[in-house]
């Protein structure tokens, strides 16, 4: 493990913006935290978590696919892929880096997403443990432990300093480049702010959220519910849980005419949306009851069923957060599964 | 520029045929841009075709893998995609990309077998490379019983191919019905699955339906009791699409995608999914 | 602190429910939390005895909910109404958008509705409890002691510039009749219309760059009740979902206050729900400033039936060439 003084911070960001773009939460003008590339003088954010996840860096809202050229009858695809550059991202927080797991069992199993996976390896994350987690956290109910982040780097912060350990080959090799700032320390020089953590944890209103009833298998079970035309009852059928979800991967492909050919983007989609299956000749899920059930039902029964029994949902809040009419997934969950435990 | 194989890139594709088949569907003949297949499929497998600026779709390759020449898809017009390629002409590029998804175990658990085939209207188009695949390689499966309706004898797809090859094999029963009486048919009158009951088939055969949900569900009933088991039936499905390899999570029922872990499912497989299809 | 108890609102639909002059009651539901309350349709006495709530966040506009929600309800549906409510109300009945001999509006009165983002701005995350009483209490995981807040220093921007405390539709009204307000609310519009055209543009650029385009304010929004919305048509070129430049997520939101423009009551849901706080809000009220400039004031849903200006052609309207020419390039 190594540290160094948090007033020596910026130092170590200048140190790792030398060679790789660097972003990190800073306060937006709208008092949300939003991450940015660091440049001399940026603030970094004190807030807990950003707005949006960061699942931005490697599954951006907006992605452009490829390029066409038409003439007459005749078509050209322009490959408009461009070499990744390396880039840091700091202050990633634990639900987030798990969830870019979930994300990676989407995109990296094959067929792999060329996209995704090269800014995946382009990207070194240095995840920081949690100080202040919020009312809305439960991530432990996923097993993710806000003072344990991964990432290529693991990073903890006291009221004076900051401890870094690397994962991986991909945290060591940044790390070694910060000798000269960083100072060896011994491996449990994080614990007493591990322990403050565990503390807080303790004292969540969503502590006792379990995944009791959810998981591969359980569709027969839950699919048929009469709790789900109750908690759909009063949905609007906008996207906002999924565009602040840190694992939501549906998206959409379209096509712009840009005047001067056809670019062929990607963008996030929501299974919330009324079109979101809709065919030419009809709809699978012709009403907001089904929409709002195949969000819930991927998260906590289908994706399990297809990736070994990980959930896809991180307990990070943000839709209990942001909801219009706060319905969320720790309201689904209490109300159709195992009973929280006091 | 970026070397790593991307699935969602596409290739070109010549239009290179258009045929019509019916008031509402034509038939595309397409090969690349030398010559040949754009790639190798099985029956029952899919590709994205698309035109850029309108949009990409979903359909299945309804010519036989056994046709090294060239890949055939029937379409139906019905939106944005299918109403631009009916106005396009050969000649006309177009992209594609594919193949996509789980073919018929044609090899495997088809072999040996007995089949039916059952078809309502457009949803010919899936079954005719799997027919054409059977009839190909004729001795490996037994008797080829096809019962195939539509709304009427104009719109009947690959008529000409159905009478002038599929009846006149050995071994190969066609039965045609259309759904109302009309003039210059002395055929069949009636619903593809009343139909299949007055035929009465054995349950020695394994059947493979596509057609209109509600034709899949009545043929499926009447399977049933005729003593059909519903491994022995399947089917293929047709569900929105985007991606066409399992990610985009439009085709996501239960924990099944139809682009990847379908389009073709045995009936009892079905059983086991939401019913949201 | 809201005048009226969480009893007298509970006592009120308990009676109406079990008399069967009503066969649901459209209210606010708990959640986990103190402030994460839901719309919500109650069916019986005791789901409103366990989960009915009333206090300083139940912002939540119920009228646009009542187009679907009573569109095939068996008997009457009692909603309450908060003061701004009532125009949203009125304005969908002139729009015909449901009917209103299925509905038993019970007026409520309203003291102006909290923003847990501005309670949350002066307390920090980790909120364990909210106590509304005389003044909001907010007991946190990290401070020793609760941080007491004055509810007049964390209301809701639309409340802050509350337009009216009257309401203009109800069955029962459970308080005294209230009056229209002389607000603020055009105060940022005329600080917006004082901008040269570049600063303005620059202020709006960085309002709606953070849009990440998830429709919640249409969806929320009274005025926005096409069955069939253009965003919703991917023939249109402008569906929901991500934008294919950042220009488009700003047409987006102005074609939006153009259509509600006349129907818009300033309800202010817009930019109550919007995950990414950008002020929507000034677009119709910049609309609304306009109208009643142009036209004479003019406040939709005041009246079932009154017809908008922009609907209703005078011989007195303002010739085109006098708003081209009122402010030259100054014109928002």
């Amino acid at each position: 493990m190594r540290k160094c003084s948090l007033d020596k911070l910026d130092l170590v960001f200048a140190e790792i913006a030398k060679n790789a773009e660097l972003y990190l939460p800073v306060d937006g003008s709208d008092g949300g935290a939003v991450y940015q590339k660091w440049t001399e003088g940026t603030k970094r954010s004190e807030k807990l978590n950003t707005v949006k996840s960061p699942k931005d860096f490697f599954f951006p809202q907006t992605e452009d696919l490829m390029a066409f050229k038409t003439e007459g009858k005749s078509i050209d695809v322009i490959d408009t892929r461009k070499a990744a550059e390396d880039f840091v991202v700091f202050g990633v927080r634990a639900c987030d880096v798990k969830a870019f797991d979930v994300l990676d069992r989407v995109f990296m199993v094959e067929p792999q997403d060329s996209y995704y996976t090269t800014k995946r390896e382009h990207g070194v994350i240095i995840a920081l443990a949690c100080n202040k987690p919020s009312e809305t956290c439960f991530c432990k109910t996923f097993g993710i432990d806000p003072k344990e982040p991964m990432g290529d780097i693991s990073a903890w912060e006291t009221d004076s300093e900051i401890f870094f350990k690397a994962n991986n080959e991909k945290g060591e090799a940044l790390l070694s480049k910060l000798s000269g700032l960083l100072a060896d320390c011994a491996d449990d020089a994080a614990d007493a702010q591990k322990e403050k953590i565990d503390a807080i944890m303790d004292k969540l209103p969503l502590k006792g959220l379990t995944t009791e009833g959810f998981g591969g298998g359980k569709t027969e079970e839950l699919f048929n519910r009469p709790e789900w035309a109750e908690l759909s009852e009063s949905c609007l059928g906008c996207g906002t849980c999924t565009f602040v979800c840190p694992t939501c991967q549906c998206y959409d492909i379209k096509d712009f005419n840009t005047g001067n050919g056809v670019l062929r983007y990607r963008c996030w989609d929501s299974c919330m949306y009324s079109d979101f299956t809709k065919m030419a000749h009809g709809n699978n899920r012709l009403t907001q009851k089904e929409r709002f059930r195949q969000r819930f039902m991927h998260k906590l029964v289908y994706y399990p069923e297809n990736n070994d029994g990980l959930f896809s949902c991180v307990g990070c809040g943000r839709c209990l957060a942001k909801c219009p009419i706060s319905m969320n997934i720790a309201k689904v969950m209490k109300k159709m599964g195992g009973k929280a435990s006091e | 520029m970026n070397n790593v194989a991307e699935t969602l890139i596409p290739k070109i594709g010549v239009i290179t045929d258009v045929r019509i088949d019916t008031p509402d569907i034509k038939t595309f003949r397409v090969v690349t841009r030398d010559g040949k297949k754009a790639f190798d499929h099985r029956p029952g497998q899919c590709a994205m075709l698309s035109v850029p600026g309108v949009g990409e779709a979903m359909f299945s390759i309804t010519s036989s893998p056994t046709n090294e020449e060239y890949m055939e898809f029937s379409i139906k017009k019905c939106g944005c995609v299918t109403e631009w390629l009916h106005q396009a002409e050969v000649g006309q590029e177009i992209t594609i990309r594919g193949p996509y998804g789980n073919p018929f175990p044609v090899d495997d658990v088809f072999a040996g077998k007995n089949m039916l085939f059952i078809a309502g209207g457009v949803g010919l188009a899936p079954l005719r490379s799997v027919i054409n695949y059977c009839r190909h390689y004729r001795d490996r499966y037994g008797s080829i019983d096809i019962v195939y309706g539509s709304r009427s004898k104009d719109d009947l797809l690959d008529y000409k191919e159905i009478i002038d090859e599929w009846a006149t094999d050995s071994g190969v029963n066609v039965h045609l019905t259309i759904d109302n009486a009309q003039e210059g048919w002395d055929g069949h009158v009636g619903f593809v699955p009343n139909y299949v009951k007055e035929l009465g088939f054995s349950t020695d055969k394994t059947a493979v339906l596509c057609g209109p949900p509600i034709m899949i569900k009545f043929t499926l009933e009447g399977l049933c009791a005729m003593g059909f088991d519903k491994t022995q039936i399947y089917t293929t499905l047709e569900l929105r699409m985007k991606c066409g390899v399992g990610k985009c999570g439009r085709c996501n029922v239960g924990s099944k995608y139809v682009c990847k872990d379908g389009p073709v499912f045995r009936c009892d497989e079905l059983d086991e999914l939401p019913d949201e299809y | 602190m809201q005048t009226i108890t969480r009893q007298t609102l509970l006592d009120k639909a308990v009676s109406l429910l079990n008399s069967g002059a009503v066969t649901c009651v459209l209210g606010w539901k708990k959640g986990e939390f103190d402030y994460d309350i839901t719309p919500a349709i109650f069916r019986s006495a005791e789901d409103l005895e366990a989960n009915f709530v009333w206090n300083d966040f139940c912002g939540a506009n119920f009228s646009k909910y009542l187009v679907a929600k009573t569109d095939r309800l068996d008997g009457k549906m009692l909603v309450f109404l908060k003061p701004c409510d009532t125009y949203s109300f009125n304005q969908l009945l002139t729009e015909h958008r449901f009917d209103r001999e299925k509905v038993y509006a019970v007026g409520i009165p309203c003291e102006g509705m909290a923003d847990i983002a501005k309670i949350k701005a002066i307390t920090g995350d980790g909120i364990s409890s909210i106590a509304c009483d005389e003044k909001i209490s907010v007991t946190t995981l990290y401070a020793d002691a609760p941080v007491v807040i004055d509810s007049k220093d964390v209301l809701l921007e639309r409340c802050e510039n509350c337009k009216s405390k009257k309401h203009v539709a109800y069955d029962e009204l459970l308080c005294e009749e209230g009056e229209t307000i002389d607000s603020n609310r055009f105060d940022e519009v005329a600080r917006l219309e004082a901008m040269t055209p570049d600063e303005r543009f620059a202020f709006w650029q960085n309002e709606l760059s953070r849009c990440i385009r998830c429709n919640a304010c249409r969806d929320a929004c009274p005025a926005c009740t096409c069955e069939k919305c253009v965003f919703d048509n991917p023939k249109s070129g402008v569906e929901n979902k991500a934008p294919a430049n950042s220009f488009e997520e700003k047409l987006f939101h102005i074609i939006r206050a153009y259509h509600v423009a006349g129907r818009c009551t300033d309800c202010g849901e817009c930019s109550r729900v919007c995950p990414q706080n950008i002020p929507l809000h000034l677009l119709n009220r910049k609309f609304i400033k306009d109208i009643n400039e142009f036209y004479g004031e003019y406040q939709a849903g005041e009246e079932v039936g009154s017809r908008a200006p922009l609907v209703n052609y005078t011989q007195d309207d303002i010739e085109p060439g006098d708003v081209f020419n009122r402010g030259g390039d100054n014109n928002a």
